[in-house]
Order: structure tokens, then sequence, then C-alpha cells
């Protein structure tokens, strides 16, 4: 079976039975504490909290591998491309220079920019548990009505929810293409050269966009005969009602999000610095 | 008196994008209450006759009406999908593509969602109409668990679950396997009576429909109404024939003895139906007809040896499966939903890889071969064309695969030519494929199979959705191209197609070759039909009804006869 990104992990779990949009809040709360500080005690004390979140969802690390590789390696790109064009940029913040090795030109190694990658790198770990959390924790029927409910207008949060959950059909369609075009000889595994491969994948594209155009025809149709879109509102089937836990962790995750905010800016500056 | 509740008067539609009608002046009364069946071929109108009712045309697909369409006293036109679709609840063909909820419970309540009904009252809503479809201990069960028949009910409660005064049913058998067809039409007949609804079906498996009482069958055919009347008098008359539309295979039987077909012989079905003096004339076109001897083919060409594979562990989904096909055989796969036929052709093909056992072609073992190395000798045709097409022109699309494979430019020419000929689409060569009709599409596919001149051909599904004409079409093709040799594997479940053109049918339950005999043993052996989801065939009961001790050789008589029928018949047009 085709492995499936990104979608819904059905667990018992404290994560899990929260609202929706509970957790949905909660990402936005953690993703502007996490935008916005730099002082490195928060963000570890965001990272201890994010690991601990995880740990209690039980959602395992394997089960999200593929996306998590793909956030890291952005992650090291990002790095590089902050060292490249800011060699400099760790000095200029924490006023001070302590050159471990010099490289060329005004490129060298200074424990202020070693510091400064590790605050960007632990903003990322932050936020990242919080965000897939988030999608992989809510029941996709589940998902529209959280966006709903934080005021997103429900014809986009609905188009959004379809959208996510399509994509297991449009693997399996997928599938089905490939394997019917390998059978007339069009090979796409890596055997074959990349400027080939290219070529014969778009012998798979053109049916698949095909058969989603037809998909898209027919369910917008079934949608209108049963009324989507009359009225200015809806309700959710799926909708969980909130609950004491729910509030529990709100007024938490508001507390952290001033507290952290509080303790970035107490001192002036957005950054920690450790080499006063 | 009856009251009116859909009238069209001197109705007629062209869609936007045409320049002919697609219908033309309807008239057409259905009363409160009434259960009517509309039938017709592809391209006759009948689904745009659908979609006037349900308002999808105009409101979805726009063009221009002429005269009047009035639905419960209101001029449609006037109206908007909204508020017609408060009156008409429609279930459409495709079972899955219509879900919009995960779940059985959130797709039943999306129309109430829509109607920002509280969770609460939505909730023991869902409750009372799963009961009324019999899913109640399914609510919680996501959609893709279902069974085919399953999934049917719940689309009917999801339009059910707010009063409608109509219920429209767009060809709602056409992804269902005999047996569950009839249930589903049980369960049609069993809401109308409990919802005092009126009920419209488009179908085109009409002997299939007529299990249940039917008000009035309404035939369309190049936009017009040609027929409106009740279905005895309908199967007296020879208006399908005409409309090349399938009549049920009892009332053939019938009229190729020689009896009159009248109304009252009530033969809208077979447990209804009269006899009396047709039983003699039954007997003796039964005496007179010779049965043909087919000659036995004896020369392997794919042989699976003792297949085993499952897709998780633990759950075996083909087991122990052997079989031979001999060279120029046409077989049918036949089996219930996820009994594992397409599964075996995948395994065939190479698609997925076989866990213990063998498969030889020829004597050669091809297990270890490569899906490209397969395809050079077993071709595969798969349900759906759209799933195959990647080119624009006819010519490239077949001449593809032997490009991929590097054969000389004028050898690709002189290969595809042939094949395009063969295929009847020499003419259409530098057509572009959105030009065609489904069944023309199907017959690209198969062609730009064939041009890599396999021996070995497996259709899944080949004639699904196609109407008598180009469901002729298709298959007439096959059976010409098994004369020429090519082996031929479908994988079905048209009991027409089995009997009609397959001599040997494997009959497949649970992952395991339950039966492998001649589709006229197999569709009378109520075993293994229970087993497989088909029906014992109608033409059966006939000769039982009728008092021939040898109803096997009966079906079998009939169904040489019909093959010489219908070459006569193919001649004629």
């Amino acid at each position: 079976m085709a492995q499936e990104i990104l979608s819904f992990i059905e667990r018992k779990s404290p994560v899990h039975s929260l609202s929706g949009a509970t957790k949905l809040i909660i990402f936005i709360l953690y993703s502007t504490a996490a935008m916005l500080t730099y002082d490195t005690r928060v963000l570890l004390g965001l990272l201890v909290i994010s690991i601990a979140i995880f740990i209690v969802s039980k959602i395992r690390i394997r089960e999200i591998g593929f996306i998590m590789a793909f956030i890291l390696a952005f992650l090291l790109l990002n790095n590089i491309a902050i060292y490249i064009f800011s060699p400099q940029e760790g000095v200029k913040i924490y006023g001070s220079s302590h050159v471990l090795f010099e490289i060329v030109g005004r490129y060298n190694v200074t424990l202020e920019q070693l510091f400064y990658h590790l605050n960007i790198t632990l903003k990322y770990f932050v936020v990242i548990p919080a965000a897939l959390l988030f999608i992989v924790t809510t029941h996709p029927s589940e998902f529209a009505a959280s966006l709903n409910k934080i005021g997103v207008n429900y014809k986009i949060a609905y188009s959004v929810s379809l959208a996510l959950r399509y994509i297991p059909d449009i693997q399996r369609d997928f599938r089905t293409i490939a394997q019917a075009q390998q059978a007339r000889g069009i090979d796409i595994s890596r055997k074959e050269k990349l400027l080939k491969r290219l070529k014969n994948a778009s012998s798979i594209i053109f049916p698949l966009i095909f058969s989603t155009l037809n998909r898209i025809e027919v369910i917008s149709n079934a949608m209108e005969l049963r009324r989507f879109g009359k009225k200015k509102n809806r309700t959710w089937y799926n909708e969980k009602p909130f609950r004491k836990a729910d509030y529990i962790v709100l007024v938490a995750g508001s507390l952290i999000l001033v507290l952290s905010l509080v303790i970035t800016f107490y001192d002036g500056s957005r950054f920690y610095n450790p080499f006063l | 008196m009856r009251k009116p509740i859909i009238e069209f008067k001197n109705f007629s539609f062209k869609y936007k994008s045409q320049m002919e009608p697609t219908l033309h002046q309807v008239n057409l009364t259905i009363y409160e209450g009434e259960k009517v069946v509309i039938v017709g071929p592809s391209g006759s109108g009948k689904s745009t006759l659908a979609h006037c009712i349900n308002g999808l045309v105009p409101f979805s697909y726009q063009g221009e009406i002429e005269g009047n369409l009035t639905i419960k006293g209101q001029v449609t036109k006037s109206l908007d999908l909204f508020s017609l679709s408060k009156i008409v609840g429609t279930v459409l063909q495709d079972p899955d593509g219509q879900f919009i909820g995960l779940s059985v419970g959130e797709d039943i309540a999306f129309s109430l969602e829509n109607e920002a009904v509280p969770q609460e009252k939505m909730i023991s809503q869902v409750v009372d109409v799963s009961k009324l479809v019999n899913m109640e201990d399914k609510i919680q069960s996501s959609i893709h668990e279902l069974s085919g028949g399953q999934k049917q009910r719940v689309s009917l409660a999801g339009v059910i679950v707010e009063e409608v005064d109509i219920l429209l049913f767009d060809e709602p058998l056409a992804n269902l396997d005999p047996a569950t067809g009839e249930q589903a039409m049980a369960l049609i007949d069993q809401i109308q009576k409990e919802t005092n609804t009126t009920v419209i079906i488009i179908e085109h498996r009409l002997e299939d429909v007529l299990t249940q009482d039917i008000d009035r069958v309404i035939v369309v055919n190049d936009g017009r109404i040609v027929s409106d009347r009740n279905p005895n008098e309908l199967l007296a008359s020879n208006v399908l024939e005409s409309c090349s539309l399938r009549e049920p295979l009892y009332v053939k039987a019938l009229k190729y003895a020689g009896c009159k077909v009248t109304p009252e012989m009530h033969s809208a079905s077979i447990e209804t139906l009269v006899l009396d003096e047709s039983k003699d004339k039954l007997f003796e076109w039964y005496e007179a007809t010779i049965p043909a001897t087919y000659e036995k083919k004896d020369s392997p060409i794919l042989e699976l040896q003792d297949i085993n594979f499952s897709y998780h562990k633990g759950f075996p989904t083909i087991q122990n499966v052997s079989l031979t096909i001999h060279k120029g055989e046409m077989v049918s796969i036949v089996g219930t939903n996820g009994a594992g036929k397409s599964t075996l052709s995948k395994l065939i093909c190479g698609f997925e890889k076989i866990q213990s056992g063998k498969i030889l072609y020829k004597g050669e073992d091809i297990t270890e071969d490569t899906i490209y190395e397969r395809s050079n000798r077993i071709g595969m045709v798969m349900q759906n064309p759209n799933h195959m097409i990647s080119k624009h022109m006819i010519y490239d699309e077949v001449a593809l695969g032997l490009v991929m494979r590097g054969v000389p430019e004028d050898e690709i020419k002189k290969r595809v030519e042939e094949t395009l000929k063969v295929c009847g689409l020499y003419g259409f060569r530098n057509w572009p494929i959105s030009a065609l009709s489904f069944g023309q599409k199907k017959r690209v596919t198969i062609a730009s199979i064939l041009v890599l001149q396999t021996e070995v051909l497996i259709l899944d599904e080949p004639t699904a959705g196609q109407d008598l004409r180009h469901y002729t079409e298709i298959m007439e093709f096959l059976t010409e191209l098994n004369s020429q040799g090519v082996t031929i594997l479908m994988i079905t479940h048209d009991m027409h197609l089995m009997l009609e053109y397959t001599s040997r049918a494997i009959a497949i339950a649970d992952g395991q070759v339950i039966a492998d005999n001649s589709a006229v043993n197999i569709l009378t052996n109520s075993e293994v039909v229970e087993k497989t989801n088909l029906k014992v065939t109608s033409l059966f009961e006939l000769a039982v009804k009728a008092g021939i001790n040898k109803p096997i050789d009966f079906v079998s008589r009939f169904i040489d006869y019909d093959k010489e029928a219908r070459v006569t018949w193919r001649k004629k047009y």
C-alpha cells in the first residue's frame, strides 16, 4: 500500500481527545512565541514542552519520518544559506567575536555565529511538533470544523479539508496509472536517466489530472445537490464540543505565550546574550 | 384523482456547448407516489432528463430551455438548485465519488449540516434514518470499509435524511453485482412504501430493475420519448429491440421460441409470468435446437501454480490458486468485490509480487519477470480508459508502447496502422482522443495494448457502464480478436457477458477458486451463484417453469441460438 503522507493517525491519547480548534489555536500561539523570541532559555523551555506533548500524543517519530526528514533537510538548507549570506550575523547581534578558526575573507567561524544558528534550529524544533501534531491528531472530518471555528470561511475550510482528504485517493490513482504505463514500457524508476524520467512522468501526470478533474466535477455536483453553500453558516456533525481540558490547555497556552514574551523582552532585546 | 408532481410540457433543452438540442419536445407527466423507470441507450438524453428534474440542468450545466417543466406546481426555471433539492433527492451513479463525509454518520448528515441543524438534533436524525436503511451498526464506520451495497444504502440515507417528495436514482445498479443489485431494488421499494415518495430510476439493466413492481417504463431515444407504458405492455412490444436496449433474457427466449408475448402474460417478472400455451412452443423450440459442440482447447498458454499473496500479513488475499488457461480461450473471472479477482490479474501482470507459487507462460517460468518483460506477452486493459490514455492523438497513443521500446519508425507505422484497422479505428487515426465516445476510448486502450503483439489479453470489466449497442460493439470486437488466436481473460460481474461470450468461467471467492466450469454450469449452480453474489439466470427459471426436464441444457441451447441470431443481427445493421 502506498505510504500516506501527513494523514490522520488514529490513537487514544489526551492530545487526540482535544478539540481540533484548541489544537489549532495552540499551534498559532506556540508558533507566535517561537517566531518572536530568540531567547535561548525560552526556546529551550518551549522545546521541552513540545517534546513532552509529542510523547503524550503517542505518535511515533517513524510515522511522520518522511515529512520530518523533509523539514530537517529544509532546516539544513536554511542554516547554510544564512551562513553564506551573513557569516557575521552572530557577531553583529551579540556584539563580541570569539573566533574559533578562519576560513577565507569574512568567512570565519565564531562562537556567536554558532550560537545564533543554534537558536534558529531550536525555533524549528519548537514549531515542528506543534504543527505536525495538529495535522496528524485531528480527524479530517473535524479539521474543517476547527478552521471554521476560529473564523475561517466554511467554504474555504471545507476545500482545504477536502484537498487533504483526497490525497490518499489521488495516490491510489497515481499508482494505478503508473502501473498501466509501466506495462507499456514507460519506466519512471531510478533505472532511467533523469531527463527521460521527467518526460516519462508526464505520461502519468496527464491521466492523473484528467481523472482528478473528473472527480472534482462529481463531488461538486454531489455537494450542490445537498445544498452546500446555501447558508452563511453551517453546523458540523463531527465538531468536538469544548470541554474542561480544552479550556485548561488554552489558558496554559496563553500563559506560556505571555510568559515567554515577558522573559524575551524583559531586558529590551529579543536575544539572550551569554557572551556578556 | 392522481396528482401530477412532475410535468414536462413541450420541453426542449440544448447544452451551451452543443449545436443540437439534447431533448426535443418532451411531454411527460409523473404522478405522486408513482414508481417510474427511465431507460434509453447512451447519449439518448436520459441523464439530461434526470438532470432537468434535479436542477443540475440548467443551474450547473447551462443551456437553453424551451417549454416548461413544473415540479410540485412550481416552474423550475424560476427556482434555484437549493430549493429544488429540497423537493428532489438525488442518488448519483458513482457511489464512491459522491461521498463527501468520511464516516457513514458524517456523510448522512451532510445536508443537515448545510441547513445549520444543531449538532444534537442532527445526531438523532442520523440515527433514525440509518435504522431505516439498516445501517445503524455502521454509523461510526469509515466509508472505505463498506461494500458496494452498503455504500448505496448510505447515499440513499443521505438523501432521505430530510423529507423529499421525489427520489431520483441515476443508474443505481451500475456498480453493483447482480445479487446486491436485487437487494438495492428491494430497499428502494421498501423506502418508497415507507416514505410514500415518488421514485424515478434511470437504469439500463431493465431485467434487474423489474425484480420489483414498477408502475411505468419510459423509453428515451434520440432525445425523444418513444414509449411510456407499463412494463407488461412494453415487453410485449418491440420498442426495446428497436432502441437497441436489452430485453430480459427470458422474454428473448420466449420470442425466439416464437411465442407471442402479450401484456396478459405479466412478463415484467419471471415470477408473475404466465406461460400456459407458450409452454409447448418453448418445448418444441428446445427439442428443435441442436446443441453446438465445442472443440476442446489443449495447449496451455498461462499456468498459475499454487499462488499465494497478501497485502497485509496474516490476511491472505489470494490462497493456493492454481489454474490453466489454454491458447485461444475466452474466459471470464467472476466473484464479488474484494474476492481477489483484480488482485489476481495484477499478479499475472507483475504489478504485485506473488509470495509463493509459480506463473508459467507457454511452459516457461515467468515468476521473476518484471512488469515490463511480462507486458510483451500479457496485455492488461484497465477498467477506466482515462487511467491509460496519456496522449492527445489516437495514433500517438497507440504508438506509445512501441516508441518506448525503441522500435524503428517505419515498423511502428506499419504495426500501428494494422492494429488500428483491426480495431476499426483506422479512419480516426488523426483524431484527438477527446473527440471519442467512452466505448471508442476503450477500443483505443485495447489497441494500445494489442499493438505490442501480446498473445494474452486481460480486461478488467470491459463493458462496465456501456449500453447494449456499445457492449455488443466491444464484445464482438473481442470475439473477433479471439478468433484470430488472442487468448482473452475478462474480469466481470456481468452475467450476460459470461453467458453470451465466454464458454468457460472461473469463480473466485475469498481468494480461492471455487468453481472452474462452463458459464452455463456456473450460473445454474445455486451454491456457486450465492458465494459469488451472482444470480441464477432467469433462463434457468424459465426452463423450470416450462417444465423442461434438463433446464441447464435449455440455457446452453439458448446461448448457442442467440449467438447465431446475433451474427445475423450484426450483418443486418
